[in-house]
């Protein structure tokens, strides 16, 4: 079962892998990892706030990405709801959102009304966004982060009506038993979104040649193309544990308008959305 | 006026209903109980555009039950050389009916607004006689502050918090000063004088008339069948002395301003004459330049001036905070485009923060304000370098330049799509 478990990085790692993607982060960022309890630990912490939440800043991508996820998400649960939306439209619905990070995705989801699971193997993460949606009232009632990983989630859950893998599959060491413990963990009928990097040549090219090796961007070797995950096999996984596929989505970030946009060409990101049979 | 319909079109917009939306006024509640019979010297071109926001926040009906009076046609043209322009909604002869925009009295406006206002009332609150002391926006990363708000502080000691602070405090705005905000000015060295002008008899009165004069555009306005506003900018010592004319004299003056021809030449004349000879074999059903009617008094007191000037703010937004309408920008008044570009950063604005509630953003977050501020100053760039250029181009009699803009006049009033789409541009 060890050999099994389920290695989700730490979310800096997870964030390196979009920076190194997009060219658009210049500083090296292993040194997030090294912690040691001195001085220095109060600062770097703050900095690894701003770093999380400003939008300018290395996690630009992510927050950008939101003007696209968060509508797959809320589209994904309302799929059955007919007419009008409101203002909290997904009052009442369960979201587990797996690798959290900061906090990013979990926010405009709880502001949504959805009550949101952000997990994470990486304290400081989950710090930091404990500490960042504190100031909200609209977010705090509705968020509850832990540092854990998925699969010590499983007994502990009733099942959520979604369960969200927003860049992380692309760091697992085992995707097959990632998907199954999604599976687990979404109630019958529930949705699995899922957003990663496809195995292509193209995303070589962009995401380990383009930015480890042409430019420099990111440390050589944060990449590993072969934990890639290629879109048709991620999709029989998806069907092999008990759900139907709704969509799978290219998705296409451009570094010179730092925009996201919706592409047929699922050959370097994508987004799946899946729903869990009932039986 | 741009900050009222800025909060009905939130406060009565259907995503952002769980938000509050509080309006600091520094004067008292301007509301007409019963519309005065004068009209008032103060008036917007109120573009067909800017009608379908009004619409869209409840406040048209209103200003169509006081009053507002639509035009169909606007004629510009040169005391300098013989080249004019006519423009109209639609080309379309069935089609005659089509308004290109309303001449609204601004206290009209402001009252519409109030009452809609007024509905609004479970999450749009309105503080009168209020002013705002001082305020403080948070930088960019937030994590480390106490307080990730923009917090303000009224004179009175009151204090709020809020997601976004939008300054939509006019020209002078303190948001804009108060935020380290670089902003672009010019003095036009004009000053634009207002009154309410009465003709002989009364008329369709459906165009809205301008003319270039080497010292500034004159502009009549329709407000009645008998009535039009004046909206004349021209040098400061100029306005300063036409204020302070006797009414018959200051009668005289706009009556000449409209029909004396200045500083002609016959080489320009010549050229024009050849140009109106091809243009009018290529189009023979060519619209011949037209006199406006003539102007017989003025409302007692409705005189006025003011100085005219451009400003443009570096940035119309930062984490937490907007600035709308002349806040953000300027212009000279002789396209009546001003308020309408501030209705344009009403409805823009409006749609991001509509959108962001929709994804679950934070409605302060630079990102979507970013959006609102690139696609507003496309907007503005355009109409304030196409305002300042025309004010410019006009403000000379020198002759290359007379017949450049003259010759330039009757090609583009010959030329049927290139109008459409000045057109276009102008109802936006």
């Amino acid at each position: 079962m060890a050999a099994k478990s389920i290695k989700i990085l730490s979310n800096f790692r997870r964030f390196c892998a979009i920076r190194s993607v997009f060219f658009s982060y210049k500083r090296a960022c292993s040194s997030y990892g090294q912690t040691t309890v001195d001085d220095e630990e109060v600062f770097k912490f703050s900095e690894l706030c701003s770093e999380f939440w400003d939008i300018n800043g290395p996690f630009q991508a992510l927050h950008t990405m939101n003007r696209l996820r968060v509508p797959l998400i809320r589209d994904a649960l309302l799929r059955d709801t007919e007419g009008k939306i409101g203002t909290k439209p997904l009052k009442d619905k369960n979201i587990l959102d797996i690798g959290c990070g900061g906090g990013i995705l979990c926010e405009p989801l709880a502001r949504l009304g959805a009550n949101v699971m952000g997990i994470d193997a990486s304290a400081e993460a989950i710090s930091v966004a404990q500490h960042h949606a504190k100031h909200d009232p609209e977010v705090w009632e509705r968020v509850n982060y832990r540092c854990m990983t998925a699969e010590d989630l499983v007994n502990q859950s009733d099942g959520f009506d979604a369960v969200v893998a927003s860049e992380v599959i692309e760091h697992i060491n085992d995707p097959e038993f990632f998907v199954e413990t999604c599976a687990q963990l979404a109630k019958p009928g529930g949705s699995l979104i899922l957003t990663t990097i496809n195995r292509t040549p193209q995303s070589y090219l962009l995401a380990i040649l383009g930015a480890e090796y042409v430019l420099n961007i990111v440390e050589r070797g944060t990449h590993d193309w072969n934990k890639f995950v290629p879109d048709d096999q991620l999709a029989s996984l998806v069907i092999y544990n008990g759900f139907t596929i709704h969509m799978i989505q290219g998705l296409c970030y451009n570094p010179f308008t730092r925009q996201w946009s919706k592409l047929g060409d699922t050959s370097v990101n994508y987004a799946l959305v899946a729903q869990k049979e009932f039986v | 006026m741009v900050g009222s319909t800025l909060a009905c079109a939130l406060g009565g917009d259907e995503a952002l209903q769980d938000k509050k939306v509080l309006v600091l006024e520094a004067g008292p509640q301007v509301k007409l109980d019963k519309l005065p019979e004068l009209y008032s010297n103060r008036v917007s071109t109120v573009s067909s555009g800017s009608q379908k926001l009004l619409e869209s926040v409840g406040a048209w009906k209103h200003i169509e039950n006081m009053r507002a009076k639509p035009f169909r046609r606007m004629q510009v043209w040169d005391a300098c050389g013989d080249g004019y322009l006519t423009f109209e909604a639609s080309n379309d002869p069935l089609q005659h009916a089509v308004n290109m925009g309303y001449i609204v009295e601004n206290n009209v406006l402001v009252t519409a607004l109030e009452m809609e206002l007024e509905k609004l009332r479970s999450n749009v609150d309105v503080l009168y006689k209020t002013k705002l002391k001082k305020f403080k926006i948070p930088p960019p990363t937030t994590s480390d502050v106490d307080s990730p708000w923009a917090e303000i502080v009224l004179e009175d000691g009151q204090k709020f918090s809020t997601r976004l602070l939008v300054g939509a405090d006019g020209f002078n705005s303190q948001v804009r000063r108060n935020s380290d905000i670089n902003c672009i000015s010019h003095d036009y060295k004009q000053s634009g004088v207002v009154a309410t002008l009465c003709f002989s008899e009364p008329t369709d009165n459906i165009v809205a008339w301008q003319r270039f004069l080497p010292t500034g555009p004159i502009a009549i306005l329709p407000l009645s069948d008998s009535q039009s506003s004046l909206v004349w900018s021209t040098t400061t010592s100029h306005a300063k002395n036409l204020v302070s004319l006797p009414e018959e004299k200051f009668v005289e003056a706009v009556n000449d301003a409209l029909t004396e021809d200045i500083a002609r030449n016959s080489l320009s004349e010549m050229a024009s004459r050849l140009m109106h000879n091809v243009l009018s074999t290529v189009q023979p059903d060519y619209l011949g330049l037209q006199i406006p009617p003539t102007i017989e008094s003025i409302e007692e007191n409705s005189r006025a001036s003011f100085p005219l000037a451009l400003n443009h703010s570096s940035y119309y937004v930062k984490p937490r905070m907007a600035l709308i309408g002349d806040a953000a920008h300027r212009i000279h008044p002789l396209a009546g485009q001003g308020v309408n570009l501030g209705f344009g950063d009403v409805e823009c604005l409006r749609d991001e923060l509509r959108q962001a509630a929709i994804d679950g953003q934070d409605l302060g977050s630079l990102e979507h304000l970013l959006r609102y501020e690139t696609a507003r100053q496309k907007q503005v760039t355009v109409m304030m370098g196409a305002t300042h250029g025309l004010n410019t181009l006009f403000s000379t009699s020198f002759l290359p330049f007379v017949m450049v803009r003259n010759l330039g006049f009757q090609m583009t009033n010959a030329l049927t799509p290139v109008k459409k789409q000045i057109v276009e541009y102008a109802m936006k």
